[in-house]
């Protein structure tokens, strides 16, 4: 029964795993799964099936990742995957993604949500080209939190100065990233060495271990509870007997602590007026933070619709169709210059016009070329755009939520680019 | 500071809502998928969480394949009239009488490929341009990699190599006409955290979940329940065992598991110690490696 009511009161962890095959990211996802029992026997059996069938050395825990058939023939991950596992603390969602340098994209995808990054070092080859790669990625899309995982320390055996050489040659790279937390474990991941217990090989480090940092470490400041924003979803207009002149504003709370009672200005009208009510189906609550889902009403019968947004008077974003964004882009068809594109911005559509490449970012030297300015798929630069209508947003910096935007192709819909706004 | 963290339930259950809204925000016809399984109960009451006070904005349908078990049609009509929400059925039997589907032959004729064509032929009837389903990327690996935002072409395929990329809250459901979008709204579910959201929601259940006596055969190592649908081969009997479901599709192709758990904590018990995945007694995903993500190519939810 223990077990049931401590889960209860768990909290979510999201992380994405960067490194390819070589570095064991596939032997440590599965170690992490299998450890904490979320690998299930039949699961097993499969895979033991598989591996002997291809004539492979022991069980392919990288099988278990590689959903996709293709990916099965072609050996490599093609695509994010997501991952679930949980111990009595918390429960882990990971983003598994490729490593593979034209798989930007991917990387982007699984950071965008992700608490924290494990990056994988071969403590054989240090800190590589790709390393770099991994690590600015974190940085540009703000994972609040890093673990350099220098995996395969048998290798060296368990040679703390292999280790302390990896560690002053990411922080001396690193120095030039916004990474605010980062945490360097040595592993094995192949014998167990520090993932979820200690290793007894490497006395000289008195750190955690991966699975103590992943249930402990501190993501309760992860959200911004400082900035009010509302982001209006959906309008819900009951009219029925119960409810006949019932207007309630759904949506997610972005940032901040709203609470009953509160003033509150709409964007863009700048109508101002009193929070009457938090409601949800299990009743009115006194207060919302972010990540919840609620529905407010106000004292006053203003005109709101999707893509308004609730914030306070004296604490406002900022409003401007003028926008300087970092994106990534994600499609074979490269980005027209001065084209125009679907823009997605909290619960906002409108329409952009690409104004100017200020510089594509070569993401392994750092360097901003502002010769080459053709962006192409998993290119990485900053541009600037005009919208049709203001957006209401903060720097990315500031609020993941409110400074994250889309871009989508009209001819294809598909979605090109992902962008953080400076 | 420490009091502004939602439980990982609280924010799971955040994040379908979420979904859920944008759904009803951004197509213009959208329906709910429902199977009367535990999931899909899951989903029907995350909706009507997402609308409060409002009704749920969308219809549900149901693709009645004719092999269900009684007790789930039994218990969806009940909820139904419970709730006074708006449930479309749709039936297998249909589409084969028109001739678009086709009985499979054999001893062990299953309906669950056939479900695929009267679900994309409901789906065209009703002019739907998205369908929201509860399946979950822990249930299988071809699901792992599965968007909230699915996008399907004009012939309901799944095109996995060229899925749209989604970041952030920001989801893209546009499409061409006679395209569609698939939704999943509790992706990020797990088995446990769906059977730990019911205990905590107190929500209510077919009986078939709890453990009860049944007739069943042991065929392939799965038990299957005893039905009209399912002829006995050379050498199998029925035998009775005290058993539960730990998932609902058809009667020919459910496994049901023996177990004594006959309340909510003794499931998660049981699932907090089990070893075989949620799906490892579904005949129609033993078929082969890659079954789930062939059917789901074709449309299959």
């Amino acid at each position: 029964m223990s077990e049931t009511k401590g889960y209860l009161d768990m909290e979510l962890l999201r992380f994405t795993t960067a490194g390819s095959v070589d570095d064991g990211k596939s032997t440590l996802i599965g170690r992490l799964l299998y450890d904490s029992k979320a690998i299930f026997e039949d699961q097993m059996d499969i895979l033991e099936e598989t591996s002997k069938q291809r004539g492979e050395e022991g069980i392919n825990l990288a099988l278990l990742t590689d959903g996709l058939r293709s990916e099965r023939e072609q050996g490599i991950t093609i695509d994010v995957a997501y991952r679930y596992f949980a111990t009595p603390k918390r429960k882990f969602i990971i983003a598994d993604t490729p490593g593979h340098i034209q798989y930007t994209r991917n990387m982007v995808t699984g950071a965008s949500t992700a608490n924290l990054a494990i990056l994988l070092v071969d403590a054989r080859h240090g800190v590589i080209e790709q390393t770099k790669r991994h690590a600015f990625i974190a940085s540009l899309l703000q994972i609040p939190h890093i673990a350099v995982c220098i995996n395969k320390m048998d290798l060296v055996n368990y040679n703390k100065e292999d280790y302390e050489k990896i560690k002053s040659d990411f922080q001396r790279f690193s120095s030039k990233l916004e990474i605010k937390d980062v945490h360097f474990i040595p592993i094995s991941a192949l014998h167990g060495d520090n993932v979820v217990d200690r290793s007894e090989n490497m006395d000289w480090y008195e750190g955690s271990t991966l699975m103590h940092l992943l249930e402990n470490i501190h993501i309760g400041s992860d959200h911004n509870h400082v900035d009010c924003r509302f982001p209006v979803q959906f309008v819900i207009r009951p009219q029925s007997r119960e409810y006949p002149d019932y207007r309630g504003y759904s949506g997610r709370v972005e940032g901040g602590v709203f609470k009953e009672g509160d003033e509150i200005t709409v964007l863009p009208s700048g109508f101002t007026s009193k929070i009457k009510s938090i409601d949800t189906f299990d009743g009115p609550i006194k207060e919302a933070f972010s990540p919840m889902s609620v529905c407010i009403t106000l004292e006053d019968d203003i005109d709101i619709s999707r893509g308004d947004m609730l914030v306070r008077e004296n604490n406002q974003p900022t409003a401007e169709q003028d926008i300087n964004v970092m994106i990534c882009w994600m499609n074979e068809r490269k980005m027209i210059p001065r084209g125009k594109y679907t823009i997605r911005h909290t619960t906002q559509t409108a329409r952009c016009i690409v104004k100017d490449v200020k510089y594509k970012m070569d993401i392994n030297t750092l360097h901003r070329n502002e010769e080459d300015k053709e962006i192409g798929l998993n290119d990485i630069g900053r541009i600037s755009i005009r919208t049709t209508k203001p957006l209401f947003f903060d720097s990315y910096r500031r609020n993941r939520n409110t400074g994250s935007i889309i871009l989508i192709d009209e001819a294809t819909n598909e979605t090109v680019a992902a962008g953080m706004i400076i | 500071m420490s009091s502004y963290n939602l439980t990982h339930l609280k924010e799971l259950e955040s994040e379908a809502i979420f979904i859920l809204r944008e759904v009803a925000s951004q197509f213009e016809k959208p329906v709910m998928l429902f199977s009367g399984g535990k999931d899909s109960i899951i989903m029907f009451h995350l909706a009507r969480k997402a609308f409060y006070p409002g009704k749920i904005p969308f219809p549900l349908m149901h693709v009645d394949t004719g092999h269900n078990f009684p007790e789930t049609i039994e218990f969806r009509d009940r909820l139904m009239e419970e709730t006074g929400e708006n449930l479309i059925v749709k039936y297998v039997q249909d589409s084969i009488d028109r001739g678009t589907a086709v009985e499979e032959t054999g001893l062990n004729p299953s309906r669950n490929g056939l479900q695929t064509v009267t679900l994309l032929e409901g789906l065209e009837e009703g002019k739907y341009d998205c369908a929201m389903g509860g399946a979950r990327r822990d249930e299988e690996k071809a699901r792992a990699k599965e968007r909230f935002f699915s996008h399907r072409d004009e012939f309901g395929q799944w095109d996995p190599k060229n899925q749209r990329p989604e970041l952030w809250n920001l989801f893209n459901g546009r499409k061409r006409i006679g395209e569609h979008f698939r939704v999943f709204p509790i992706s990020n579910w797990t088995e446990m955290d769906v059977w730990q959201y019911i205990l905590h929601e107190k929500i209510e259940l077919p009986s078939l979940y709890f453990s009860h006596k049944r007739e069943v055969v042991n065929r392939d190592g799965v038990f299957l329940g005893k039905c009209d649908y399912i002829t006995l081969k050379d050498g199998e009997k029925w035998e009775e065992k005290t058993v539960r479901c730990r998932t609902i599709g058809d009667m020919t192709c459910t496994g049901v598991s023996e177990s004594a758990a006959k309340t909510l904590e003794d499931i998660i018990e049981e699932v907090a110690s089990t070893r075989i995945t949620e799906r490892g007694g579904r005949a129609d995903d033993k078929r082969s490696e890659a079954a789930m993500e062939d059917r789901k190519k074709e449309g299959y939810f």
